[in-house]
């Protein structure tokens, strides 16, 4: 597995290196945060209602900023035919893009994303869940994303094709996501939204890369 | 370790358009073939059907090894250099860098990369960003790997083309060696190659 | 059958006498189904609504007919390469995003009156909103790839990925609503369906499908006929 290794510590090298990190996609979030009370008037209680599914929202927004170029650039220069002849297979080098990802964008996201929730009213006890659904829901969004960019590969719309295709996948994630911290809010039960939340993201993390792989070497051919 | 590349009959199209059809080809070690044929034959397509990423209309490709037939798949991902038009270096990274991963990830070492950052001429690059380097010594680092890695078969799509005279012969004798050394050299070109080969023409 | 209809000559034949029957006999179930829709007696609780929910109906569950039909389509074309199974996933596209859009919106007017509002958010019309976007996402991704062959495999890997979806979006609205709402869940199709309600009802589905049929069969010929065209220009460019 050393092949694995080269490569995710290539593509963390690489993510992060690109245009400041993770810093595009956490002003990006910030800004998208901003909007919302502008847009929904600045009545406190009525911003407090739906600020962690916001928060939530915005998220999963600024998870597509940057999958145009998961796969793009290798596509366009060439290195995705070397990663096509290497020692790992396809699969295991679209997940280590995804997880590279993960890593360098939809971690730092997680960490702001309470820091905004609260920023828009929503009670600081809902910090540490606000935190961890957006971490295991970042993966989901990372992998899905994934799938959107690699079938999207060598089109001529790029971004808002990826989001298009990606939208529908986003919506289970959203869903137990958001789900979950209102249950927590509650007092209800949110470890089973936390659970499906887990169980959607490992499967993503599972599944997507084979489909990320069929669609890159479609791309490829 | 491929000893023997085998093309039977073997026909490419790309989208609607027949490329070229009945192409056969023997490749055994220590030989080098130049792979003629006018722009738009379908050379870049048929090196990339040997590699396995486009899938042929009609024939076959088939790799041999000392014990017989080896998996496609093997011998894709173990034995065998693409070198293509383009060279899959990222601009913001260091020469040094990119070389060093390209080189990993097909199965060198360090110290190989930096025997052929010497031989290459590479040595002052090498910590300069990809995106300062000219047209040839991208191409010169992009080539590194085919002396850094030890694959037997190496499949070139027009090589040398930004490379001046004297470069040319630097890797020509580095052709050479590898030759000698019981590589297959498939080479796509315009003009002649720096060192003796047979000629494969490609028409549609 | 279908393997009978794989051989691209096969199904011209085929395709030549059945789409004009099918839309034959479409014309005449819709007729016939729409008759007895006008003439059905209103029901005390829906009232006159009911004919819109004859309509709504048939084509929400041709919604998910289609997308059956464009998975099975695409699952083939990817496993065994087949251009003509390639054309008729593709061409399934927009008539299933037809279908969705008519239940999307007949189902909003048949809600207005019946429960007082144009929306909401449970499993099953959350599920059709987002089996519209699947079909416009699909349909985006076919037009924006020009070679046809990688179009179609991306459009098959895409396929089968929001047919694994589809059924985990239901469920997790599903979940979502047994949140906020407790055990009741809300049913968005009323009460029990009397016999005489049937009779319309599946003529209605009969006739959807004929349509359907018919539609699709001259979508994928006139696919095919395109892409002989295209071959031959080709050949005649030199």
């Amino acid at each position: 597995m050393s092949g694995f290794g080269v490569l995710l510590r290539r593509e963390l090298a690489l993510s992060w290196g690109r245009g400041g990190g993770p810093l595009l996609a956490l002003a990006f979030y910030a800004a998208t945060a901003t909007l919302l009370p502008l847009a929904m008037g600045p009545e406190p209680a009525r911003l407090a209602a739906i600020a962690p599914g916001s928060a939530w929202l915005a998220l999963a927004l600024a998870s597509l900023l940057s999958l145009e170029r998961l796969f793009e650039r290798d596509y366009e220069d060439g290195a995705l035919d070397l990663l096509a002849l290497g020692p790992a297979p396809l699969e295991l080098a679209a997940f280590a893009k995804c997880l590279a990802q993960w890593i360098t964008a939809g971690a730092p996201l997680a960490v702001l994303a309470p820091v905004v929730a609260i920023a828009l009213g929503a009670p600081p006890s809902l910090a540490p869940m606000i935190a961890v659904t957006a971490l295991v829901g970042g993966i989901g969004f990372s992998f899905c994303g994934g799938i959107g960019a690699a079938l999207s590969l060598g089109s001529r719309r790029g971004g808002v094709l990826i989001a298009v295709i990606v939208l529908p996948l986003f919506a289970p994630p959203v869903i137990f996501g958001a789900g979950a911290i209102d249950a927590y809010a509650a007092g209800l039960d949110w470890k089973t939204g936390l659970m499906l939340l887990s169980a959607y993201s490992l499967a993503t993390l599972a599944l997507g890369p084979f489909a990320m792989a069929a669609a890159c070497r479609n791309a490829l051919s | 370790m491929i000893v023997a590349l085998e093309i039977e009959n073997l026909a490419v199209a790309r989208g609607d358009r027949l490329l070229f059809k009945g192409f056969g080809l023997a490749l055994g070690a220590g030989e080098a073939v130049a792979l003629t044929g006018r722009n738009g034959a379908g050379k870049t397509s048929l090196l990339r059907a040997i590699a396995g990423m486009i899938r042929p209309s009609a024939g076959r490709v088939a790799f041999r090894s000392a014990h017989g037939e080896l998996p496609a798949e093997d011998a894709r991902t173990r034995d065998l250099h693409l070198i293509g038009h383009q060279d899959g270096l990222k601009p913001g990274r260091t020469a040094w860098d990119e070389l060093k991963f390209q080189v990993a990830w097909t199965g060198g070492t360090i110290a190989s990369a930096e025997a052929a950052c010497e031989r290459l001429d590479l040595m002052r690059l090498r910590a300069l960003e990809v995106r300062k380097l000219s047209a040839g010594q991208r191409r010169r680092l992009a080539l590194a790997r085919l002396v850094a890695s030890p694959r037997r078969l190496w499949l070139l799509d027009e090589p040398l083309a930004p490379l001046d005279a004297e470069r040319r012969n630097i890797f020509g004798a580095l052709m050479r060696e590898h030759l000698a050394a019981d590589g297959l050299i498939l080479a796509a070109v315009h003009d002649p190659l720096p060192i003796p080969a047979r000629s494969a023409e490609l028409t549609s | 059958m279908i393997a009978a209809l794989a051989n691209p000559r096969a199904f011209m034949r085929f395709s030549r006498w059945a789409a004009p029957t099918l839309g034959a006999i479409a014309a005449v179930l819709a007729a016939a189904g729409l008759w007895l829709d006008f003439t059905a007696r209103p029901d005390y609780q829906q009232g006159y609504t009911v004919h819109i929910m004859f309509i709504h109906v048939p084509a929400a569950w041709m919604s998910l007919f289609v997308y059956g039909c464009l998975g099975v389509a695409s699952f083939l074309g990817l496993v065994f390469r087949h251009a003509l199974a390639d054309a008729a996933a593709r061409a399934a596209a927009p008539l299933g995003a037809g279908f969705t859009l008519l239940a999307l919106a007949t189902g909003s007017l048949w809600g207005r009156p019946m429960w007082g509002t144009w929306w909401v958010w449970d499993a099953r019309l959350t599920s059709v909103l987002v089996l519209f976007l699947f079909y416009l996402g699909y349909m985006a991704l076919d037009a924006a790839i020009d070679d046809e062959a990688r179009a179609s495999r991306a459009c098959a890997i895409l396929a089968l990925v929001g047919l694994i979806n589809l059924p985990i979006v239901h469920y997790s609205v599903v979940w979502w609503n047994t949140l906020h709402q407790g055990s009741s869940v809300f049913r968005a199709d009323g009460p029990a369906m009397p016999l005489s309600y049937l009779a319309p009802l599946l003529t209605l589905t009969l006739a959807y499908m004929a349509a359907f049929g018919a539609l699709w069969l001259v979508r994928i010929r006139s696919e095919v006929w395109r892409r002989r065209a295209a071959v031959l220009a080709l050949r005649a460019a030199g």
